[in-house]
């Protein structure tokens, strides 16, 4: 199972295929695997994975070939990109600082801990 | 179309297996039936199929009793421990003979189910091993085609590969041709996902009857140093709490604060776990 914790199941499998769009697995113009492979796969009710396809296709990001599937819309991963900065700064950026507060670090330290983690990814 | 229990009673001696029961299961969802051992979902399963008699009430299935009515009866099939062959029969024939039982019954998807399964068509139902005997029963579930599909304790004795086979099969069935579901488990994890609609069962009567997913929002966990969620938790619907040192976990029954103190953590609960905290809350108030 790789769905665990905080979230709802639907909102995990929206930002699974996200992913999947970001990172190219799923290229723009090609097809998504269907609601029945994806609740097969993921052991999910059909109608779970469904509300977390339509957020995808309500978003503009997947749209409905009638009768043949779903597919990435053009400039989906554009798209993308700008959402996930803002979501970026909501569910990482806030939390961090949080975490930070929570362990009594100033912004100066914070700052530092980050450039650190900056350039040792790089 | 759906399943009406209404106002079932049962009682066995002095047992009150079921105490007035009302229950709808409606059309194209996949229920789960979870309760501790002896909180009445066999009764309950057995009172539908009119395997057994309740002292009062009725169960209708499409508007029809089921009380000795065929056509009502042939709307269900229910996976259960019992078997309904005769003990030489081999598995290939007793196929054989639900197919010609169940007008929509699918005589190939069942031979390629048992093949999947690796399930040995030629051997005796009773040779079988505990495993292949619950497989034996979950193929004919699968291939039964009858719109309301009932499993009690579908997993029993299966492998942690063909319990993980069974829910992908059962997912695609249901995915291509909804029909209405209902598993009765103690393997909560495993179907926590899979279940739209929670039933929980405790004593005979129906504790909770809800959409899983609105009774997932409607409890948390909350975590923290234990004075903190004591002062947080008062006046709140605690179902359970536990201590490990100075740290408190508490469960609580309805949404969490949107601006929490600093120090505390809230989490969801996973339905096994709201189940186990039911369970407690219950046994506390039945001790007070």
């Amino acid at each position: 199972m790789p769905f665990q914790g905080e979230k709802p199941i639907f909102l995990q499998l929206a930002e699974q295929l996200e992913e999947g769009i970001l990172s190219g697995a799923y290229p723009e113009g090609s097809q998504v695997p269907s609601i029945t492979e994806y609740a097969t796969t993921y052991k999910i009710n059909p109608a779970t994975a469904n509300k977390g396809i339509n957020l995808l296709v309500n978003a503009g990001l997947l749209y409905k070939k009638r009768g043949i599937g779903m597919f990435v819309a053009e400039g989906a991963r554009a798209q993308l990109r700008k959402q996930r900065s803002e979501a970026f700064y909501q569910d990482y950026v806030k939390k961090l600082v949080r975490e930070a507060q929570n362990l009594g670090l100033d912004l100066d330290q914070l700052t530092e801990l980050i450039q650190r983690g900056y350039y040792d990814v790089h | 179309m759906s399943i009406e229990f209404q106002s079932v009673s049962k009682k066995f001696g002095s047992t009150q297996a079921l105490d007035q029961v009302n229950l709808t299961l409606e059309e194209g969802h996949i229920y789960g039936l979870l309760g501790n051992n002896g909180a009445g979902k066999t009764t309950l399963l057995s009172i539908l199929t009119d395997r057994l008699r309740p002292n009062s009430g009725q169960v209708l299935v499409d508007g029809e009793r089921v009380k000795n009515n065929d056509e009502a009866l042939g709307k269900l099939f229910l996976v259960g421990e019992q078997n309904f062959f005769p003990d030489d029969m081999r598995v290939k024939k007793a196929f054989r003979v639900a197919d010609s039982f169940y007008p929509d019954f699918d005589l190939d998807r069942a031979m390629e189910l048992a093949k999947e399964f690796g399930l040995p068509l030629k051997k005796k139902i009773t040779s079988l091993s505990t495993g292949y005997a619950s497989i034996f029963r979950l193929v004919l579930g699968l291939s039964v085609n009858t719109p309301y599909i009932l499993f009690d304790e579908p997993v029993l004795g299966l492998d942690a590969q063909h319990r993980d086979l069974f829910y992908r099969l059962l997912i695609e069935k249901y995915s291509q041709d909804p029909c209405t579901i209902l598993i009765s488990t103690h393997l909560i994890a495993e179907v926590e996902h899979i279940v739209d609609h929670t039933i929980i069962l405790r004593e005979g009567k129906i504790l909770r009857d809800a959409p899983t997913e609105d009774l997932m929002a409607d409890t948390y966990a909350l975590s923290g140093p234990a004075g903190m969620v004591d002062q947080y938790a008062e006046g709140k619907n605690i179902l359970s709490s536990h201590t490990l040192g100075g740290l408190k976990t508490v469960s609580i029954q309805g949404t969490p604060d949107t601006d929490l103190p600093l120090g505390l953590e809230v989490s969801p609960m996973s339905l096994q776990d709201y189940f186990i905290s039911l369970q407690e809350a219950c046994e506390r108030k039945e001790m007070a």
